[in-house]
């Protein structure tokens, strides 16, 4: 499948599609063709590195929401082993919008759940653009309880604009989903982890990322609104989400310096679209050293940090 | 007592209310019948329409009066200030935002904690006041509920939640998000130690709030006509493009699908409390009693 590029990836664009045009003309063109080839790759990587550096909050937002990212099952493969998929929330049906099973990590059992937005048009649909339902957030409550009774850690996968805002999933019962997600989280007795790897959009995300640690890859994006959204409120028009992404701080530098999260996971040179193995193994390495301190630290400890964890969130002063 | 005679023992408090949402002159033309009712005899009602039952926006000092017995509430944790963690601004500065709201509703933010008893039985209470930024939760908010819930635990004494909230507060970004897991985390501790929680939705409860706190109550009331969900209407019907079903969102639609516990009438919500408590508590009392 060809690649997509972002209009800001243009130049990175066009000099590939001249090294492909040079490579393609082969050895009977008579000049030199691979040294040329070479100088253009080379300029070619300098030209991601410049562009890759200075990326503004509102192209932060592009690309953790880029076509080409790699979503949830590509990761799959790559990081783990022997993975069972367990479908359904045993009451209403099987949200294609949320993945979950088991599998092995370097050789711990783990529980995974993950956010599916879906490749193409149709496995979109089928995956509502990787927006859950209440069904999608109970399959996953009933998955972490399941890794609880059998000991497994748990570890999860965000990358949704947000829940499905739809009369069947208010129905059902939305809110209560995601509350019940975020409360049982708070004391499931199992190690968890979270890492953004995408978008992570509002409570949507929340609901299947509190845990003991959480991860943000390097172009991806956590945020209490998206820009779309907060600009349509804020500024009455949904033009404004460039400047709304810049006022909402949500790259994972913005959320490192506001202590939120307890890592940045970096990602190949041109981001995790160009080097999807390069990039399963760089979150892998992180997630593994996280994975082994929480399994080390006995389970009342892990419990109680948690807690404080959550409870210290938040930053106010005190009048007096 | 009941209402009548504290109505009758404090009408300053209970005339003079709060200067928001309190219509001024003799008569009140009611928005939902279009009735005219007499401004006292309205308050007398607890700003419940006598005539359609349309319930009409309250402050939270206001319920407060409502709520507690007489001379036995005071408002706590009165002294936590928003910062701006995010330095955020739309078309206005956010510090300038939370400065006109402060200067309009008289509160420091958007959640009042209060103890007092209700029926006789001490309750610690937040409450959130929708006239200031629209009820939205940053971290003063999450903070507030999160020390009324430990004050219950402290006391040992139910923790009653009144929500009406647009949501999670913007301007504050991932930080307010997180207050729905702060929040969430401490209503566990709530659950684990057996101390009733009660959350009373009221119009409106959406969003952040909606998908966190607001449905983590052993018991979940709502009142009349309240719109009450996750996402606002509007949005709903820009994404799926499609009429919405009558009356949706509203608690009796929530009702109608098994999503809260009961709808309870404001004339009728201090003696519906006192008995929730006392049944919710009865075997625990006679346990400290034995």
């Amino acid at each position: 499948m060809p690649r997509s590029y972002l209009d800001f990836e243009r130049p990175i664009a066009e000099l590939t599609s001249k090294i492909e045009e040079l490579s393609s003309m082969g050895e009977d063109a008579g000049v030199n063709i691979a040294e040329e080839v070479e100088k253009l790759r080379t300029k070619r990587d300098k030209l991601i590195k410049q562009i890759y550096a200075k990326v503004d909050r509102w192209q932060m937002t592009q690309l953790a929401r880029h076509p080409d990212r790699p979503y949830f099952l590509d990761y799959v493969p790559l990081m783990f082993d022997g993975f069972q998929e367990l479908h359904g929330d045993r009451a209403f049906g099987d949200d294609g919008a949320i993945v979950g099973g088991m599998a092995y990590f370097r050789e711990h059992a783990v529980m995974l759940v993950g956010h599916q937005k879906g490749r193409d048009t149709k496995e979109k649909i089928r995956r509502n653009f990787g927006m859950a339902r209440p069904e999608g957030y109970r399959k996953a409550l009933r998955l972490f309880q399941l890794a609880e009774r059998f000991e497994m850690p748990v570890m999860t996968f965000i990358d949704t604009a947000g829940a499905w805002p739809g009369v069947d999933a208010e129905e059902r019962g939305q809110s209560e989903a995601i509350a019940r997600n975020l409360m049982e989280l708070s004391a499931i007795r199992v190690p968890v982890i979270c890492t953004v790897i995408g978008e992570g959009g509002s409570g949507g995300a929340l609901a299947i990322g509190v845990g003991d640690r959480l991860y943000m890859q390097e172009f991806t994006t956590y945020s209490v609104i998206s820009p779309e959204g907060c600009a349509a409120i804020l500024w009455h028009d949904r033009e404004y989400a460039e400047q709304a992404a810049e006022a909402l701080k949500p790259t994972a530098k913005d959320l490192k310096d506001l202590n939120l999260i307890d890592g940045i996971i970096p990602e190949p040179m041109g981001g995790a679209h160009g080097d999807v193995e390069k990039t399963a193994e760089l979150m892998g390495d992180v997630l593994e050293q996280a994975l082994s301190g929480l399994l080390a630290t006995p389970l009342p400890d892990l419990l109680e940090q948690r807690q404080k964890r959550l409870r210290q969130l938040g930053l106010f002063s005190s009048a007096g | 007592m009941n209402w009548i005679t504290r109505l009758i023992e404090r009408p300053s408090t209970m005339l003079g209310g709060s200067k928001q949402d309190m219509p001024e002159g003799l008569w009140i033309k009611c928005p939902d019948c279009c009735e005219a009712v007499y401004n006292k005899e309205m308050q007398r009602s607890l700003m419940v329409c006598p005539k359609c039952g349309h319930h009409h926006r309250i402050s939270a000092a206001q319920r407060a009066e409502f709520l507690f017995d007489a001379n036995t509430f005071e408002q706590l944790d009165t002294d936590l200030r928003s910062q701006d963690p995010l330095d955020f601004r739309d078309k206005k500065k956010y510090r300038d935002r939370i400065k006109d709201a402060s200067k309009k509703v008289g509160d420091e933010d958007s959640v009042r904690n209060y103890l007092g008893d209700i029926g006789g039985q001490t309750v610690s209470a937040s409450i959130f006041e929708f006239g200031f930024m629209g009820g939205s939760m940053g971290a003063v908010a999450g903070e507030k509920i999160v020390l009324g819930m430990e004050r219950a635990l402290e006391r040992r004494c139910p923790y009653l939640l009144v929500t009406a909230s647009g949501g999670a507060r913007m301007q504050e970004g991932v930080l307010s998000l997180m207050q729905m897991a702060k929040t969430s985390a401490v209503a566990k501790r709530l659950k684990d130690a057996r101390i009733p929680f009660i959350c009373l939705l009221t119009h409106p409860t959406m969003g952040g709030v909606s998908a966190s706190i607001a449905w983590l109550g052993d018991i979940i009331l709502a009142e009349p006509g309240a719109l009450i969900g996750f996402a606002g209407p509007r949005v709903i019907k820009e994404t799926v493009n499609q009429e919405l079903p009558e009356g949706f969102q509203r608690a009796e639609f929530l009702l109608q699908h098994g999503l809260i516990d009961d709808i309870v009438d404001r004339r009728e919500l201090r003696d519906g409390l006192k008995n929730l408590f006392g049944q919710l508590l009865q075997r625990i009392y006679r346990q400290a009693e034995g």
